[in-house]
């Protein structure tokens, strides 16, 4: 983690690109591989958890339980493709286990499982699950008066669940600073658009109404996230919401905003030209 | 008894006689209506979205809102058949189906699509193997686990007759229809006896009939004449049947769920309580690991070998063997 110190911010930018370039060539080949998975959502998502990982939390592989490490969780637990070719290159599973993806008897099961892949702080697949398990991660940190920080992804359709509007309710009432909460805001749900199902806007001004920071910023400019998510708390005294504007199955020219990709899986001769696009 | 029933070839997926019939029945019948959760394709309920979209309500990912709005329609006269994962809407709305539909005793119709272990390697947040248990212990809900499509579409209609809670557990998973004999007929809280037999009976319902129908015929091989049941009504449940399959002192249960509190649980606490015989529960013991739903079936051995291996278990035990 610490070698980034002493990067420019334009290297630092550069090595975030190509970690996402190699998160998503690796996240292809599992979904193709093991024929079944979420690519859009994996793409969409693949920025996000890039900055994070190698620009932003602070953990050490070696030691994934050290109590003062920041957390994260992915709240849309579908997108395992994403989230681990992401803990393989930070470290934390071996880069070969990624061609076990959702083989039998395989610790990469198709949503996360804590007890068997480190880095993995709570289960998830039922969405709607991460921001309350933050927000007890946030409050325990309070309590300790650590800084350390929470981060949770979700999903722009998982937004329509209220258990996240409980946990964002408590979270704004007991000022959470250290907690930060990012949408993953591609627009697509599992069968349709968003505004076709149950509309979310305006989403930035609901978080604000339960006492929330919030920021627009697009979730594939790493530069843009850097600035954003590794900016310290400093004395802002609000959680965070990060909207990050992404589309589903970006990077890959056939899959971008097509809803039939939420759990597609590519044929040879997609695969072939994903990869060519992401050479 | 006629001659046995019998698995014919050829493999269907039950969502497909659930929306069939479905359909069929919202044509004659306007109070029908759809609620899902993002869920429209995966309960194959696109037909009748295209042919009656103000009668299809989509909540958005909202399990515990969809099965409220689901009691608030019924509050109107409607007939909602609310559909989605059966996990999630069995877990995560399980109170809403308790105070809203079960208590509350209203005209809702649960549909939970690819229970079991269908979602095989998404794993146990996406399995539903606890749902009977959950379920079962409510008052005024009634439970079919249907085995085939006729099952299915019988269920549904069943379901739309009935004027109060049901809940249909269906699947994905590929199965044959049986053949049945003319006229069978379906109805809440009636078993089936599908192959007469004394030494032993085998329990099933859903997609465990055609195994152990399977097994029933290897057994009658071996000399051994299993009874098998299908016991798609959980509740209400079929008493009289189950004590008669007592009589063989020698029973086996099998299902898609857990091993606590499913059919097996039903089927002990009759028999335990009243004609007392010697059983194996086949079903999942805990968690599952990785793998596909047929990985998972053999891995825990719910197969028709595993029935053949557990009836003779059962038999030894009975005979103090
Ligand atoms: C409680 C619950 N209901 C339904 C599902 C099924 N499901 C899986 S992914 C998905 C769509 C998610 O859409 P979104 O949150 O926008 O994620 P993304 O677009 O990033 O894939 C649905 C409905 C689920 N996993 N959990
Ligand atoms: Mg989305």
């Amino acid at each position: 983690m610490l070698e980034k110190i002493s990067q420019t911010s334009d290297e630092r930018i550069a090595a975030i690109r190509e970690k996402a370039r190699i998160i998503r060539r690796r996240a292809i080949q599992m979904v193709f591989d093991a024929k079944q998975g979420h690519p859009g959502g994996d793409m969409s998502v693949t920025d996000i958890l890039a900055t994070l990982y190698f620009g932003v939390l602070r953990y050490d592989p070696a030691q994934p339980d050290d109590p003062a490490r920041d957390r994260f969780v992915l709240s849309k637990g579908h997108c395992t493709g994403a989230l681990y070719a992401t803990l393989a290159e930070a470290g934390f599973i071996p880069l070969d286990e990624l061609a076990t993806y959702m083989r039998p008897l395989s610790m990469l099961n198709g949503h996360p499982n804590r007890n068997y892949v480190p880095g993995v702080e709570t289960n998830t697949g039922p969405l709607g699950h991460g921001m309350p398990v933050a927000v007890g991660m946030a409050i325990a940190g309070q309590i300790d008066g650590s800084d350390r920080r929470v981060f949770v992804v979700t999903g722009d359709g998982e937004q329509q669940e209220g258990s996240n509007w409980e946990a964002g309710m408590i979270a704004g009432h007991r000022h959470l600073a250290q907690l930060t909460l990012i949408i993953d805001r591609n627009h697509l749900q599992q069968g349709a658009r968003t505004d076709e199902t149950n509309d979310l806007e305006p989403l930035a001004d609901k978080w604000r109404a339960f006492g929330w920071h919030v920021v627009d910023v697009d979730g594939h400019d790493h530069a843009a996230l850097l600035d954003v998510l590794g900016a310290p708390v400093g004395d802002r005294v609000k959680p965070l919401c990060v909207i990050a504007h992404t589309h589903k199955g970006n990077g890959i020219s056939y899959m971008v905003d097509q809803v039939q990709w939420h759990h597609g899986v590519p044929n040879q001769e997609q695969y072939e030209l994903a990869m060519e696009e992401l050479a | 008894m006629a001659a046995a029933v019998q698995n014919a070839p050829g493999l269907h997926d039950c969502r497909d006689a659930f929306a069939k019939t479905l359909e069929a029945l919202a044509e004659a019948d306007g109070r029908i209506v759809a609620v899902v959760n993002d869920s429209v394709g995966s309960s194959k309920l696109g037909g009748f979205k295209k042919r009656w979209p103000e009668r299809l309500v989509n909540v958005g990912i909202a399990e515990q809102n969809m099965v409220g709005v689901g009691a608030g329609l019924a509050n109107g006269g409607k007939v909602p058949f609310v559909s989605g994962a059966a996990c999630f809407l069995t877990g995560r709305a399980l109170e809403q189906i308790k105070a809203d539909v079960a208590y509350s005793n209203t005209n809702v119709k649960l549909a939970g699509i690819s229970s079991g272990v269908a979602y095989g390697e998404l794993g146990p947040t996406h399995h539903s193997i606890e749902d009977l248990a959950w379920l079962r212990l409510l008052p005024n809900l009634t439970i079919v686990v249907p085995s085939d499509p006729w099952e299915t579409a019988e269920a549904v209609k069943a379901a739309v007759a009935h004027e109060g809670p049901v809940f249909l557990r269906l699947s994905r998973m590929p199965v044959p229809e049986l053949k049945r004999p003319e006229g069978a007929r379906f109805q809440f809280g009636k078993a089936e006896v599908l192959r007469a037999g004394t030494d032993a009976a085998i329990i099933a319902n859903g997609v465990m009939v055609t195994r152990a129908l399977v097994a029933a015929e290897a057994l009658a091989e071996a000399g051994i004449a299993a009874r098998v049941i299908n016991l798609s009504s959980i509740a209400p449940i079929d008493r009289e049947v189950i004590l008669a399959a007592a009589e063989t002192g020698a029973i086996v249960t099998i299902e898609e769920h857990s091993i606590r509190g499913g059919l097996g649980g039903a089927v002990a606490e009759i028999v335990s309580t009243t004609r007392p015989a010697a059983m194996r529960i086949l079903g999942f013991p805990g968690f599952a690991p990785t793998g596909s739903a047929e990985f998972l079936l053999e891995h825990f051995g719910l197969t028709s070998e595993g029935i053949v291996r557990a009836v003779h278990e059962v038999i030894a035990m009975r005979d103090g063997r």
